[in-house]
């Protein structure tokens, strides 16, 4: 085997729906990084809790699959200790809008230089059928038995807003588009935002793959993504829904780089006595 | 009268940033370069600026380990302060004030001295500072050149103006501390002590964060909560010497989090926080036991419930700290009770939480934290470091079943394997799974790591009788108080048992208390939760001593207690 080739062996139970938009989020993310030329020993895919959180299971890789809503920062903590690694977060919109929204916003603060691929399909599929944060208003649920009245969270805006050095949407029924923006969203030096439309067949029946190719379009040739406030009129568009890159800032430095530990890897570090003797003769 | 001491308590209060911490800090440096030893506690309000604080230093020709109520001299920065200090005054207390601060007519030993006067008149209200702790180097009887040394070093920046004036404020205020000595017939014999002077002078929140480098410690994420926040400062601004990693985290979950992530790719690291804090961790926790991703968590007690008294002190989170976390999983936790101590077993929190790849908890507390102490040279030995990360190969299984507990631990990047670790339950490889069977096996392995813990749990520290019906116990942060009021109060015939790691206990916890008929806890919470732990484990406790005032246990009402046993 390869040993570039993310594949799980033949026999993993993948535990998804027939039809889920996870498989070809799998399928395209492989490529992706085969095409990156990234080694599986080198990479490291976080997650949260959801059925999108399932997904480093599935494809060759040092896999941290910790808990709702932290992925990100888990994720931070990994690069923190240890920048030589590509750090990639796979989760879905309960995930990291809801349950880890305070991370999502001060991640992007952060700025550290991670890939986030938000499984974005509109629903709790986990947990069965609740409203999620990306939830069209009106839609009906086990709980929001009258319809959601809560305005969806809007991803894109908020990350615009928040200066996000990277923002871009996709759309997993396009696989040659979407494997190319994240291509690019792992390449980029800085945090890196993809949400990323994908149908729940059996809890969404309203956000499905006709829904979604009817209601997207890509941003053109000539959009300027460094443009920070056309990215953001672009981003609150509501009758279509713009895919591609909505916005760059490749001013901002990453987070890990501007730390004070310079003894990375953090596994290799070791006390240094001489400068602790030094510290306690300070003291005295 | 002529009253000859070997020790003295002196208390300092005013309001938060006004002088006291000043006049605390020409203090201690001077007396402890004189080769006094000394010990400092303080209490304050919850407010930067105003309110009422105070600290308590004390000096003893036996090095002092723990606050007195009693205070020797008071000297109160304000009116409110003489008032917030009131109810410790004694017929012994020797009060030194302005002659506006507190007024003559009352049933006090009230010594005027004019620190404002002398300090308008050398030209600068800031020489108030100095002038009140050459007064009290002057009662004391400290070589004066000593306090001239000080204030040449502390400000050589500002110029010879400053520091000349700074000099003689000092000089002045020291005359004043001779003559009273000599007027209210106040001998003070202390004996100094020449090792002092070479010993490093730290408070706690130094001992657990100097403590952690030692132990190897390399991250740090953290929300800023009091009384833990000090740890996180003093990591941040050493964080370039030794190659730490440190980030304020937009909150607990998230630092609880990175520090998992880091600990993942193989970092040492720590999170400080206090009982609030800490409660938003515990899933966090929870993830640590299930992934055995070792992380070492600094709790920093202070009394709930919720917001409960920010600047106060308690120890009422070992219970929090014990069952935190959902499931079942191994732990540790340690609560030393001095500086010394502290050195050598937050190294040790951090090779335990290696070596059995698990959550290691220190319990501190404000009062703890805030006292400053002297410490010999000896106690910032470096541990040998415990080291558990392997270099994996391609077949690498991160959850391999093990006879100790322990599958040998690998992290990204550091071999040809692959390191897979999952919240859900797993199989070896580390791929969730929900077969029930694996589930058992992998269950088994992690809590036989209890076991382990077990026979590395650090036994108590014994003082006082060998042999004894009864048996006094502590843990954390009350050691000094109630050693000292053990020896104070003459009985001979109680032993004393100082736990500085409260769980698991050692293997042959029993063989500790054997003759005891009465055993007696000692604690500052309410509900007495270590006597619980104790009993849980078979021991019968006779006597709770239980302090929830948000106040340390002071020396003297630990006497009388020890004394009517």
């Amino acid at each position: 085997m390869d040993s570039k080739n993310f594949d799980m062996p033949k026999e993993t139970d993948i535990a998804w729906c027939p039809g889920c938009g996870n498989f070809p989020l799998l399928t395209i993310v492989k490529m992706a990084l085969l095409e990156l030329d990234i080694v599986p020993e080198k990479l490291v895919s976080v997650s949260g809790i959801g059925q999108a959180g399932k997904a480093p299971h599935y494809y060759r890789t040092h896999v941290f699959n910790g808990l709702h809503g932290r992925a990100l920062s888990a994720a931070t903590g990994i690069k923190m200790a240890n920048p030589e690694l590509t750090v990639v977060v796979e989760s879905g919109d309960g995930d990291l809008y809801g349950e880890g929204g305070n991370h999502f916003t001060h991640t992007i603060r952060r700025n550290p230089n991670i890939t986030a691929l938000v499984h974005n399909n509109m629903v709790y599929g986990l947990t069965k059928g609740q409203a999620s944060p990306t939830s069209e208003v009106g839609m009906k649920t086990p709980v929001q038995v009258l319809g959601v009245v809560l305005e969806p969270f809007n991803p894109i805006a908020s990350a615009i807003a928040l200066d996000c050095s990277f923002v871009a949407r996709a759309f997993v029924g396009d696989v040659a588009q979407t494997k190319e923006i994240i291509k690019k969203a792992i390449t980029h030096q800085g945090f890196s935002l993809v949400d990323i439309f994908q149908p729940c067949p059996v809890f969404n029946k309203q956000n499905t793959y006709p829904w979604f190719k009817e209601k997207v379009y890509y941003l053109e040739e000539t959009y300027d993504t460094k443009n920070r406030a056309e990215a953001f009129r672009r981003a609150i568009e509501s009758e279509k829904l713009p895919l591609g890159v909505f916005y760059e800032n490749p001013d901002r430095t990453n987070f890990e780089s501007q730390l004070g530990n310079h003894a990375l890897p953090l596994y290799k570090h070791r006390v240094n006595r001489e400068v602790f003797a030094e510290m306690t003769r300070e003291k005295v | 009268m002529k009253s000859v001491r070997d020790e003295i308590s002196i208390v300092l209060g005013g309001a938060a940033g006004k002088g006291v911490q000043t006049v605390e800090g020409i203090l201690l440096s001077v007396l402890k370069s004189e080769g006094y030893a000394v010990f400092a506690s303080k209490e304050y309000m919850s407010r930067v600026r105003g309110g009422s604080n105070s600290t308590e230093i004390r000096v003893a020709s036996k090095k002092p380990r723990a606050y007195v109520r009693a205070m020797d001299i008071c000297f109160p920065f304000d009116k409110a302060a003489f008032e917030h200090l009131k109810p410790r005054i004694s017929s012994e207390t020797i009060i030194i004030a302005d002659e506006r601060i507190v007024v003559s007519g009352m049933d006090y030993k009230i010594i005027h001295a004019p620190i404002s006067s002398i300090a308008t008149e050398l030209g600068n209200s800031l020489f108030e500072n100095t002038v009140a702790a050459g007064v009290v180097l002057g009662i004391l009887g400290a070589d004066i050149s000593g306090l001239e040394d000080f204030l040449r070093k502390r400000f050589a920046a500002k110029g010879d103006k400053i520091i000349e004036g700074n000099i003689e404020a000092g000089r002045q205020g020291y005359k004043i501390g001779e003559h009273l000595a000599y007027a209210e017939n106040l001998e003070i014999k202390l004996s100094k002590q020449e090792s002092v002077k070479g010993e490093a002078m730290i408070d706690g929140t130094e001992a657990i964060a100097m403590g952690a480098v030692a132990g190897g410690c390399n991250f740090i994420a953290s929300y800023p909560m009091s009384p833990s926040t000090g740890v996180l400062q003093f990591l941040a601004k050493e964080s370039e010497r030794f190659g730490i990693a440190v980030e304020q985290a937009e909150d607990e979950i998230a630092s609880i989090n990175m520090g998992l992530g880091a600990s993942f790719a193989g970092a040492r690291p720590l999170v400080t926080t206090s009982g609030g804090g800490f409660a938003l961790m515990c899933e966090g926790v929870s993830l640590s036991g299930m992934m055995e991703l070792p992380i070492v968590i600094h709790i920093a007690e202070r009394p709930g419930p919720a917001t409960g008294l920010p600047t106060r002190t308690e120890q009422g989170d070992l219970e929090l700290a014990l069952y935190s976390g959902h499931g079942e999983f191994p732990r540790a936790i340690f609560a030393p009770g001095d500086h010394e101590e502290v050195l050598e077993v937050t190294q040790r929190a951090f090779n335990m939480a290696e070596k059995w790849q698990s959550p290691v908890f220190l319990l501190s507390d404000q009062y703890f934290l805030d006292t400053v102490a002297t410490v010999s040279n000896d106690a910032f030995t470096i541990l040998p470091e415990v080291r558990g990360i392997i270099e994996t190969t391609k077949d690498y299984r991160r959850y391999e079943y093990a006879e100790n507990g322990i599958s040998p631990r690998g992290v990204p990047g550091y071999g040809e394997g692959l390191v897979v670790s999952d919240s859900d339950e797993h199989t070896e490889d580390g791929h969730l799974t929900e077969d029930l069977d694996t589930r058992v096996r992998m269950m088994d392995k992690r809590m036989k790591k209890l076991e382990g813990l077990a026979t590395d749990a650090l036994p108590p520290v014994r003082l006082g009788a060998e042999k004894a019906e009864t048996v006094l116990v502590g843990w954390g942060s009350t050691h000094g108080a109630i050693a000292e009021a053990l020896e104070k109060s003459g009985r001979k015939d109680i032993a004393y048992l100082h736990f500085k790691q409260v769980y698991p206990f050692p293997v042959g916890i029993e063989s500790w208390f054997e003759g005891a008929r009465n055993i007696v806890v000692v604690e500052n919470n309410y509900a007495g939760q270590f006597a619980n732990l104790l009993e849980k484990h078979g021991a019968k406790v006779s006597k709770r001593i239980l302090k929830y005032t948000g106040e340390p246990f002071d020396v003297e009402e630990l006497v009388k207690q020890i004394v009517s046993l």
